[in-house]
């Protein structure tokens, strides 16, 4: 019954891997092409990093070729170099998995021929390269060919493979006409034939875009991140005038200032951890989706998902289990239960539909389980008669039991509707007010009672549910049902609001209306008449199995097709942004300790009486700044795990979430240096670096 | 150090913020153009000024008001139209009549330092005010600068203030209304009471110049007298803090008793305290500006405390020569003694108002390295009227985005999204204070010609030049005594951190005031950061302490620091 579990076995895509010691070598051989500082432009802070190094290695060869003491330059220029390496070795781990998964993506590329069919009317075919087929023309796919491009069946019906794109190996099926017409270019047919009108040129078709989605090939910054780049500029600026500043003032104090320190000293203060990581951060946010089996179009689609206000659920498959299941039997009076329940299932012992197997169900759950009667014939559901049920014996002899509509059923035990025993219309009356569906039962022509059908709400949505509330988000419930039952069922599940009889311009409306107010809307569909309410949220994922215009709108796709998967995909969304954040404030924390450290040593010579300040108690001016400048680059290191794993979520509501992370990465984040740099300067002194 | 000292400390602050509510409710009226109870005297006047000046009376209403860019024009233009005015003015003070001892008039330099000292709201003052400016200078010139640089920043402050309530709008109100309106409704009003308390305890005010006086020794000594209790009261309440005197509020003209130095306090805080209150108002969210106040108090409150207790200190060398000096003395005036001296250089500093009523010269290198460190702090702690407002809201803005990312949504300030366009705006606007501090400084360090007045060497001598430049920049006016300052280099350059100051931070400011403007107001939810609780008040003040002084920690070491162990040295050396 559960739809999350559907997907477990990555197939060939293997989306979403760990990390193998191959995908760190080339990380590593990536890091130090990243060193060409035409590609760190688009980051201030490393990029000062680097010029920094530059200018601290030139002075570490002129301090060699005259003789000087550069054993300490040359330390202080190798651990600058480190510093950028470890920020680009950040950013390269995090493309690995995308790149890993885009590799074996291209791996399944069509490379055989189409059949072309020239001639629709003799059905002449040609066979063809795929990356020569245009949009409009028609290829036949038979039973193991491989789909040649995106496209939708004009003609037939077939089973398909989609593993090559969802990893999911259960065939599927794709017929003309409707919302599963459209097939994905390196899937494969497994039984049956389809023409397919080809919809998208060779290079942008699904398979391309996924490749190009998951290399991150067109990765731009999303909003906050450069809102975020625009603030660590400025604080490079500041923590420029600042440094450069202190030529002048330290001149004045008789201080000599060694520019190899004033450059440690800058890069010190600078927010190297965040710029290093900042990208990596974003890049795995993307990669968090892609191991849930989401593919965004955009980081800024991720982004934004954190930004969601307003969740729309499709009420089916999101909120309910889609199929209405027995939950109570109600005698009619002067019915002992166990009659009852012995004629309810034997009424349903021919009825195959998910809401027949649930009574059975349900008289299992009660200890009762009956075989059908020797020689009984099913009487199956008719639109006539609407009931359905079992006959003991052929041709109507023998015990008859029935069981379907209630008007339809009374009219059999021979009532008008009026007629009706006040207990069981009263029952039927309160079945149908909270939303559920009343099947009345006869046995012989004798009402019996009514089955209680209902919509049963999914387990733990009510507590996802009130998470959402907690992080400020409204959730409304999209349904075709009439008002009565969407009311039931939403009071049921807990959420917010709820649209009944929605049409797919009401979905739209109430989108345009919930961006008026200024919120972010998520929502997820399949259907083609989905996509133009897709392509106006905010975050609009689409169904993998939908329709190609669905697909086309959305700027997320669900390649397990699981629409309670908009919930895992704000949080992840959210988490991004936490991560952003955390390391934000942490590295700026990190600032106060790094002044104490470097400070004093700078001026101490000079100035005995700023020794003062040395509160750590650092072994030696050379080796403060030495320790420094080790913890800085480290701490990158240190923290590429939790940028690519990202901060945990928790949905504690915004107050406590804030107190609890300014507590660990602002408050830690002061603390930490401190700790940090006494125990690099504890092992640099000790073993003799300076 | 005692518990007297620590409760007028205490007292005077909350007396101030207590003071800052109804006047601050007051003020909203005022900028929403609503009716107040001095209408019926006031309103003929209003009308009369907008029929000479040709503005539109209804164009502070709903609709018709300025863009950011129009609303930064009008500002702009104001402030360049009254630059030239006074630098006229005073250059040529001695063609211009109520001149009765005939002072020449001012050189070309100190002309534009005090012209943009004035309309910049800073009130540096590079001369001696009673012997170099004629009765006309003081009164037509410097005093209705008093009045219209401080109407200038408050209408700022409104402006930001419309920017957070509006949703999706243009419309920042009109810059020639709202310094009509403040000028006349709450400027004007107050000064006068207070300038009529001040003549009740003794303050001169007069158009006499001078009185001779024959001392007992015989000796003819000349008294300037000048219109002083109405200049004084503008003074304050502006947060401009020029004297009409060189001694300033420790003269005792200025400042003749213990009652005018608490109002002198008071009063120089209470209107910039309420521009936050009147901004919690039109905004809705007076829980959110109580967060803003708390923030500014908690730190003038802990300046005021950590200033009286260095002042409270024995000078190290005092002590070690057994010397009879059980508090530090020096700079201050017996009449108001440590606590009150400090909890006003605190207020002083914290507020751009740059009054003194003490030497801050003079105070242990720590006391005055917590004065300077106020300024340096961007003048929000309450900050100058109007600008102490819109600077903690950039603050406030950083904050809110460096820690509300944590929360996982897009930080949000008061309804209102915090996206790049706005961080661009603030970080160019926090970026002037360093840039023109330190900067100007680091030159002036190593300059023979702006080291020519120093009048002390050593770690004292730089904090007099980052003193000087810092109090320039932050509007402030105050001045370590001890550098001459009126020489072409000082006048220029320091004129030239005053205008960087206020212009080069107000209109970023502006900007971001249209940016907001223009966004969807949107309602908070329990996802959104709350930013009226203990936690944004802590993570405020770490956000300016941390982002806003940490960058003047090096500076500061080679001043205010390294004198202080440096006298701790030399007596234990002894």
């Amino acid at each position: 019954m559960t739809m999350t579990s559907s997907v477990t076995a990555r197939g060939a895509a293997g989306l979403g891997g760990s990390f193998s010691p191959a995908m760190l070598g080339r990380a590593a051989r990536d890091a130090f092409v990243k060193l060409d500082p035409r590609k760190l432009l688009g980051n201030p802070v490393i990029f000062a990093t680097e010029i920094v190094a530059i200018l601290a290695s030139i002075s570490t060869v002129l301090a060699i070729k005259d003789h000087g003491a550069w054993g300490f330059a040359l330390q202080i220029a190798l651990w600058l170099w480190a510093t950028v390496l470890f920020a680009n070795f950040a950013e390269s781990v995090a493309e690995g998995r995308g790149k890993a998964a885009a590799d074996s993506l291209r791996a399944t590329r069509v490379t055989t021929k189409a059949k072309l069919i020239v001639d629709p009317k003799t059905g002449t075919i040609v066979p063809t390269p795929a990356h020569q087929l245009g949009v409009g023309q028609i290829v036949l796919v038979e039973a193991g060919d491989v789909v040649p491009a995106d496209g939708e069946i004009i003609e037939g019906v077939a089973s398909v493979n989609e593993a090559a794109i969802t990893g999911e190996s259960a065939p599927v099926i794709r017929e003309s006409g409707g919302d599963r017409s459209a097939v994905t270019g390196g899937t494969t047919v497994v039984s049956d034939w389809i023409k397919v009108r080809i919809t998208s040129e060779a290079g942008a078709t699904f398979l391309d875009r996924m490749i190009a989605m998951v290399e991150g090939a067109d990765r731009r910054k999303t909003p906050n991140e450069i809102a975020l780049a625009v603030l660590l500029a400025g604080l490079t600026l500041i923590f420029l005038i600042a440094v450069v500043t202190l030529l002048g003032l330290g001149a004045y104090s008789g201080v000599t200032l060694d520019p190899m320190v004033l450059g440690a000293l800058f890069i010190c203060l600078i927010p190297t951890t965040i710029g290093g990581l900042l990208s990596a951060v974003g890049i795995a946010g993307m990669d968090r989706l892609l191991k849930v089996n989401v593919l965004a179009t955009s980081g800024r689609a991720v982004e934004a998902a954190g930004d969601v206000d307003t969740l729309l659920l499709d009420k089916t498959g999101t909120i309910t289990f889609g199929n209405r299941m027995a939950t109570e039997l109600i005698a009619a009076p002067g019915v002992r239960p166990d009659m009852m329940l012995r004629a309810t299932l034997l009424a349903s012992l021919g009825d195959q539909t998910p809401e027949g197997r649930s009574i059975l169900e349900l008289g299992r759950n009660q200890g009762l389980v009956l075989e059908a009667p020797e020689g009984a014939t099913v009487i199956p559901f008719s639109a006539m008669t609407r009931q359905s049920g079992l006959d003991a014996g052929p041709d109507g002899n023998g015990d008859r039991w029935r069981k379907g509509a209630v008007d339809a059923v009374l009219k059999d035990a021979g009532l008008a509707p009026g007629e009706a025993p006040a207990e069981f219309s009263a029952a039927v009356d309160r079945i149908a007010r909270s939303g559920g569906t009343p099947l009345a039962v006869s046995e012989n022509g004798v009402l019996f009672g009514v089955i209680h059908l209902k919509d049963v709400v999914k387990p733990n949505v009510k507590a996802r549910f009130a998470d959402l509330r907690r992080m400020g988000l409204r959730t409304v419930m999209i349904t075709g049902d009439n008002p009565v039952t969407a009311a039931a069922i939403a009071s049921e599940a807990g959420v917010d609001d709820f649209l009944a009889e929605a049409t797919p311009e009401d979905k739209l409306r109430l989108i345009r209306e919930e961006q008026g107010k200024g919120r972010l809307v998520a929502m997820c569909g399949d259907g083609a008449n989905d996509a133009p309410a897709l392509a106006q949220s905010d975050v609009g994922v689409a169904m993998q199995t939908g329709a190609q215009a669905a697909r086309e709108a959305g700027n997320m796709v669900d390649l397990d097709s699981d629409p309670t998967k908009v919930i895992e995909i704000v949080e992840v969304g959210k988490q991004m942004l936490i991560t952003r954040g955390a390391l934000t404030t942490f590295s700026i924390a990190n600032d106060v300790a790094k002044y104490f450290a470097i400070i004093p040593a700078l001026f101490v010579v000079a100035m005995p009486a700023l020794g003062a300040l040395n509160v750590m108690h650092l072994a030696s001016p050379k080796s403060a700044i030495l320790s420094a400048v080790i913890f800085n680059a480290l701490v990158i290191i240190a923290l590429i795990p939790l940028a690519l794993r990202g901060v945990k979520y928790r949905a504690i509501g915004a107050a406590k979430l804030l107190q609890r992370n300014l507590l660990v990465y602002g408050l830690g984040g002061i603390v930490a240096p401190f700790v940090g740099i006494k125990l690099i300067d504890l092992i640099v002194s000790n073993i003799g670096l300076v | 150090m005692n518990p007297q000292g620590w409760a007028e400390i205490v007292l005077t602050i909350a007396v101030t913020v207590g003071l800052a509510w109804p006047l601050g409710l007051y003020m909203a009226r005022v900028w929403k153009g609503e009716r107040t109870w001095l209408d019926p005297v006031l309103k003929p006047v209003e009308r009369l000024i907008y029929a000479g000046c040709g503005v539109k009376p209804d164009a502070f209403a709903a609709k018709g008001g300025q863009g950011w860019l129009a609303y930064a024009m009008s500002f702009l233009a104001f402030s360049i139209a009254s630059f030239v005015i006074l630098y006229l003015t005073l250059r040529f003070q001695n063609l211009l009549p109520l001149n009765p001892q005939g002072f020449a008039g001012l050189s070309p330099d100190l002309a534009f330092n005090t012209s943009v000292s004035f309309i910049t709201n800073t009130n540096w003052q590079a001369y001696v005010p009673e012997t170099t400016l004629s009765t006309f200078s003081q009164m037509a010139g410097l005093t209705s600068h008093n009045f219209l640089s401080a109407a200038a920043g408050i209408a700022l402050a409104a402006a930001v203030a419309r920017a957070f309530a509006a949703n999706r709008s243009e419309n920042l109100g009109d810059f020639w209304v709202d310094l009509t309106r403040i000028s006349l409704y709450i400027l004007l009003p107050f000064s006068i009471v207070i300038a009529l308390a001040y003549v009740a305890l003794g303050e001169p005010q007069t158009l006499i110049a001078n009185v001779t006086a024959h001392t007992l020794e015989g000796a003819k000594q000349t008294i300037a007298l000048f219109p002083t209790a109405s200049q004084e009261a503008i003074k304050q309440f502006g947060t401009n803090g020029g004297g009409i005197f060189n001694a300033n509020s420790a003269h005792p003209f200025e400042n003749p008793n213990a009652i005018t130095n608490l109002i002198e306090i008071i009063s120089m805080n209470v209107l910039s305290y309420a521009c936050v209150v009147a901004f919690g108002r039109i905004v809705l969210a007076a829980k959110e500006a109580r967060a803003l106040v708390a923030v500014m108090a908690i730190f003038v409150l802990g300046a005021s405390a950590a200033i009286y207790a260095t002042e409270t200190q024995r000078a190290p060398a005092l002590a070690a020569a057994h010397a009879d000096a059980s508090v530090n003395m020096e700079g201050k005036e017996v009449r108001f003694g440590a606590p009150s001296t400090a909890v006003w250089a605190a207020n002083t500093t914290g507020a751009s108002d740059g009054g003194v009523n003490g030497m801050h010269d003079s105070f242990m290198p720590l006391g005055g390295g917590v004065a300077m460190f106020m300024i340096q702090l961007g003048e929000m702690l309450p900050g100058g009227v109007g600008s102490g407002l819109y600077g903690m809201v950039v603050m406030a803005l950083i904050a809110v985005f460096v820690a509300g990312l944590m929360v996982g949504r897009t930080p949000e300030y008061l309804g209102k999204k915090v996206e790049a366009r706005e961080i661009k705006y603030a970080m160019l606007a926090v970026l002037i204070l360093p840039l023109a501090i330190l900067g100007f400084s680091g030159v002036a360090a190593v300059l023979p010609v702006a080291l020519k007045g120093l009048a002390n060497p050593g770690a004292h001598g730089l904090s007099e030049i980052l003193y000087a430049y810092s109090s320039a920049t932050g509007n402030n006016g105050s001045a370590f005594a001890g550098l001459s300052a009126n020489t072409p280099w000082w006048n220029t350059t320091l004129g030239i951190a005053m205008l960087l100051g206020r212009f080069a931070y107000a209109v970023p400011v502006l900007a971001i005031a249209g940016s907001l403007a223009a966004k969807p107001k949107l309602g908070a939810t329990t996802g959104t950061f709350p930013t009226d609780g203990p936690l944004f008040i802590g993570l405020l003040i770490g956000v300016i302490l941390i982002m806003g002084g940490l960058q003047f920690f090096p500076a500061l070491a080679l001043g205010p620091i390294v004198e202080h162990f440096q006298a701790l040295h030399a007596v234990a050396a002894r």
